[in-house]
């Protein structure tokens, strides 16, 4: 078997392995299952990556020829996109363990079979060269999560994963309505043929309502300010290891998607006729001042990084927006450290819930004595998502403030910087509760997480450090895939 | 010390050496003689790698190497040039005195948390260490952020209401100038020249114009926070909350000596001298650092902890600095240089016997130093002098550098300059001599609660040798200014 016949298993090994999964009794063997299953995956796109930067990659489903049938396609957008949801979803699988033990107690054969369904679901939205099949992967994706998330041990778990569903089913329903006017107007679902096909009808009221409805049906599932009403609560009350999980990976899928229809199937002359720029700019910067404003506020540890992570999309839809190679690439590179340095933190505030069973922020006081190392990891991957040199996050700030100062928007680069310096209060918050405050009285000895919780934190955290010192890999490809989206026709 | 045979090696080890000291004074805290010991042994050696690199950057094809390059063409690299060089003596050299200083005050003032306290102070000097030998913009933004992200926790130290507050005011201040100010002026000037690389004669000219210019200047001169420039100043008052080896070395030198080091390279390397001159809205920035310097001193003149009162006069003396840099006279530029090290002997002197005083008596205002001379003779000696050299008076450092800042302002003909140096003279005599006159000339009021003498003995020390430095540096200036007068003849 060559390369590229592997290729599909990134997806249909966690899709075999779930209803298998599924039957799993016990604790052990789901996991053990979830684990190979999502090993496979990770190491299948590994693999993918550098032949995917040479040149494409194409396989046709049952070997139907690619307008025809469904084809995969992937180029180096979507193997930096695969490679990251695998190995987050394998960097996350022995942190999750112990977590997921105290937090979803009984039938976990079941939680992890959805588990693998979700990545499944993921891995097929960025794997698949089909407007169609990005809809069906969505939907396994978004309903397996939906599941996941009304896991959560609080009450709030419920109603949080029906608001997700009833806003997620919209995006999705939204996403379908243009995917299907794009049908009828051009006869075609394959990504490549639609964007061949659409500049002969660009100028019809059709496909400018495809474009809206998609671009609307896609805000709400990356959580696009003010469509984000949805994600604070999915994320507060999701079992920690969903949280990880779903921060580091579902928006950022969603992000993918919108790249790939606005640049690679609309084109770039199409979302210039379009207000598209002004308008995903202004909700941009919104989203990043009204994100990072409304964390200050938060009373838990997880809403607060939540309303953070409506600021990040904020950056990505941002640097998106400028549609520039460099602008692009910015938002780009953001999707990958923005998993990075969210999942570290998740990950940190997860070891503390679960030896606290609590997040509150007062209750971190005094935490820096009694968990150093889980602190010092979130105090790093703070560093990342405020932007200090030598992280990600800087590498990110930095491509995103030159792509903006390259088009003389400085009310752009005015944005970007008052959403660190928001990031230095509400996380300000969290480090001045731990290491200058004393614990409260009356709490007992809290013990330090162990190894499984700490190894893939820190590699997270290592990552962020990697990533922001040695960037050939993520913003050296962001940048190649952005120029490739943006050359690709018209 | 080994002969320099590879003065790039050399450079790293400028790095390695104090981040290694960290690493172990945070491995022995369990043995304090042993973790003080290792400090200074730490000092020690990274004074005499500054020394060794005395001779290849002065006659050898300068020091240079690249550490990463995180960016295409945009590298972290290393380059030291003769004020680079100056600064890391300056800052190795007081470093070692005041570790000294340091173990004297933690002991006798029996501070908690000792270890975290030297660790985060040696990660201090590496990233002061980077800055003076950055290579180019990215570089020195990367050490300027350690720099003020590691002076956090020794700001933050004692961990009570007021230390939390100057916490935040000292971040909040420090980070809103880096990331609202300097690093969009770094990124733009990246976007318009497509290098950051100090670069003699600078590397602006003809590619921005002049209106642009002037803006992204005050980008850097207002960004450049450390510098205390007003308004960006608040953040010095609020880290006197440390304990005083911090406010000495880190609030006197090596920090707001970082502050003004960024601006003097980005007048000389960056924008170059010859193109600055042709940038008219250049002079509303020597308006500014004159307000800064006069203001400073008036509001210094109220303030009744001794502290405080200090942290005013710095921002007043760091605005000296810019200012003399701004006037763009070959003379100024060397007084500016020389006001780097000329100011830090005085005023870590006069921060040292502050402490000292503190640890002594736990008298922490200028109202209480009635007759305080009787008491502790060798700090308010050392006191005096460290005030003298403020002022500019002769014998001392001080007059060394305002001798050539008011000669470049005759140079430039630039009369604002003049008058301001005249009236902070006159200022800064009006707050200092008071406190001497108390000290040595009133009798003291009431007993203290404790009959006190001298600090310990290593604070003594210390503070007598930064008093003496400040003298002999009247006498023994020339290596400085000649050093200094390098870095001219290299960029014109």
């Amino acid at each position: 078997m060559t390369l590229v016949d592997w290729m599909p298993f990134c997806v249909l090994a966690p899709l075999i392995a779930a209803p298998v999964c599924a039957l799993l009794p016990g604790r052990r063997a789901p996991w053990l299952l979830t684990l190979a299953a999502v090993a496979c995956s990770a190491l299948i796109s590994g693999w993918l990556l550098p032949a995917a930067i040479q040149a494409p990659l194409s396989y046709a489903f049952g070997n139907w020829p690619p307008p025809i049938g469904i084809e995969y396609r992937v180029d180096a957008v979507n193997a930096l996109l695969a490679v990251l949801i695998s190995a987050i979803a394998l960097v996350t699988l022995p942190w999750m363990r112990q977590s997921v033990d105290a937090e979803v107690p009984e039938r976990q054969g079941p939680f992890y079979a959805l588990f693998l369904l979700a990545l499944a679901g993921l891995m097929g939205i960025v794997m698949t060269g089909d407007a169609f099949n990005v809809f069906v992967f969505l939907e396994i994706s978004s309903l397996s999560t939906y599941a996941l998330v009304a896991h959560g041990r609080r009450r709030g778990a419920l109603l949080s994963a029906y608001r997700y569903l009833i806003m997620g089913t919209l995006g999705a329903t939204f996403y379908l309505i243009g995917v299907g006017l794009l049908y009828i107007m051009t006869g075609t679902l394959n990504m490549a043929d639609l964007a061949a096909r659409i500049p002969e009808v660009a100028d019809t009221r059709a496909v400018r309502a495809a474009f809206v409805f998609i671009m609307i049906g896609l805000g709400l599932k990356l959580a696009l300010f003010p469509l984000h009403r949805w994600l604070p609560g999915a994320y507060a009350n999701a079992p920690s290891a969903v949280t990880v999980f779903l921060a580091s990976t579902a928006t950022k899928v969603a992000v993918y998607v919108m790249l790939r229809m606005v640049f690679g199937v609309f084109g770039i002359e199409f979302a210039r006729q379009m207000p598209y720029q002004d308008i995903f700019m202004i909700l941009g910067a919104a989203g990043i001042l009204f994100g990072s404003i409304q964390a200050i506020g938060q009373p838990t540890a997880k809403r607060m990084l939540a309303y953070s992570s409506v600021a990040q999309v904020g950056y990505i839809a941002l640097a998106i927006s400028l549609l520039s190679v460099e602008g692009l690439a910015a938002g780009l590179v953001h999707v990958v450290n923005h998993a990075l340095m969210k999942g570290a933190l998740f990950m940190a505030v997860g070891a503390v819930i679960f030896r606290l069973g609590t997040n509150r922020i007062g209750d971190f006081a005094g935490l820096a004595r009694e968990m150093p190392l889980t602190m010092l990891a979130f105090a790093l991957a703070g560093l990342s998502l405020i932007g200090v040199p030598l992280t990600a996050g800087f590498v990110s700030k930095w491509a995103l403030l030159q792509a903006a100062i390259d088009e003389g928007l400085w009310l752009v680069v005015a944005v970007v910087a008052a959403g660190s310096l928001l990031a230095v209060i509400y996380l300000g918050r969290i480090i001045e509760a731990a290491w200058l405050r004393p614990a409260p009285e009356g709490r007992g000895p809290v013990r330090e997480v162990g190894l499984w919780m700490q190894l893939p934190l820190w590699l997270l955290v290592i990552a962020n450090f990697w990533f922001g010192i040695d960037t050939t890999m993520t913003l050296g490809t962001a940048t190649q895939g952005a120029a490739l989206l943006i050359g690709s026709p018209p | 010390m080994s002969p320099v045979t590879d003065p790039a090696q050399h450079a790293v080890l400028m790095l390695v050496v104090p981040l290694a000291g960290a690493l172990l004074i945070s491995l022995t805290g369990r043995w304090p003689n042993v973790r003080d010991g290792l400090m200074l042994v730490t000092a020690a050696t990274l004074f005499v790698l500054a020394t060794g690199l005395v001779d290849p950057v002065l006659h050898g094809n300068g020091v240079s190497l690249v550490l990463a390059e995180p960016f295409p063409g945009l590298a972290l690299a290393l380059d030291i040039e003769p004020l680079g060089l100056v600064f890391t003596l300056l800052a190795s050299l007081l470093w070692l005195v005041t570790s000294v200083y340091a173990i004297g005050y933690m002991r006798g003032n029996r501070e908690a948390r000792q270890t975290p306290f030297f660790a985060f102070f040696a990660i201090s000097i590496a990233a002061t260490m980077g800055v003076a030998m950055s290579g180019n913009l990215l570089t020195l933004f990367v050490f300027y952020e350690v720099l003020t992200l590691s002076t956090w926790p020794l700001v933050t130290h004692k961990r009570n209401d007021a230390a939390r507050a100057g916490g935040r005011t000292y971040l909040g201040v420090l980070l809103l100038g880096s990331f609202a100010l300097l690093l969009p002026a770094i990124v733009w000037t990246w976007s318009v020249a497509g290098t950051t690389d100090f670069t003699p004669g600078g590397i602006l000219a003809g590619r921005i114009d002049p209106l642009p210019a002037a803006i992204l200047l005050t980008l850097f001169v207002l960004g450049t926070a450390k510098a205390a420039v007003m308004p960006m100043h608040r953040w010095l008052p609020a880290a006197m909350v440390a304990p005083t080896p911090v406010s000495a070395l880190l609030h006197a030198v090596a920090v707001v000596k970082a502050g003004v080091f960024t601006i003097l390279k980005v007048v000389i390397y960056i924008f170059g001298l010859d193109f600055l001159a042709g940038v008219p809205a250049e002079r509303y920035l020597v308006w500014l650092a004159g307000f800064t310097v006069i203001s400073a001193s008036v509001v210094a003149l109220k303030q009744v902890e001794i502290k405080r009162l200090l942290a005013y006069s710095t921002i007043s003396q760091l605005s000296y600095i810019v200012l003399a840099a701004l006037v763009l006279a070959p003379l100024a530029e060397i007084g500016a240089g020389v006001h780097v090290v000329a100011h830090a002997f005085g005023k870590i002197t006069l921060f040292f016997c502050a402490g000292a005083i503190y640890v002594a008596s736990k008298k922490t205002r200028v109202d209480q130093l009635d007759g305080i001379g009787r008491r502790m003779p060798w700090t308010m000696v050392a006191f005096a002098i460290g005030a003298l050299s403020m002022i500019g008076v002769p014998p001392t450092a001080g007059f060394v550098s305002k001798w050539y800042i008011i000669a470049g302002a005759f140079q430039a003909d630039d009369l604002f300059v003049l008058a301001v140096l005249v009236a902070s003279t006159a200022l800064n005599a009006a707050y200092f001599l008071p406190i001497v006159y108390r000290a040595f000339f009133r009798r003291e009021s009431d007993a203290p609660a404790v009959d006190h003498r001298e600090a310990p003995w290593p604070m003594v020390v210390a503070l007598t040798f930064t008093a003496a430095a400040t003298i002999a540096f009247f006498v023994f200036n020339a290596p400085v200014v000649e050093i200094e007068s390098r870095v001219l003849e290299v960029s014109r």
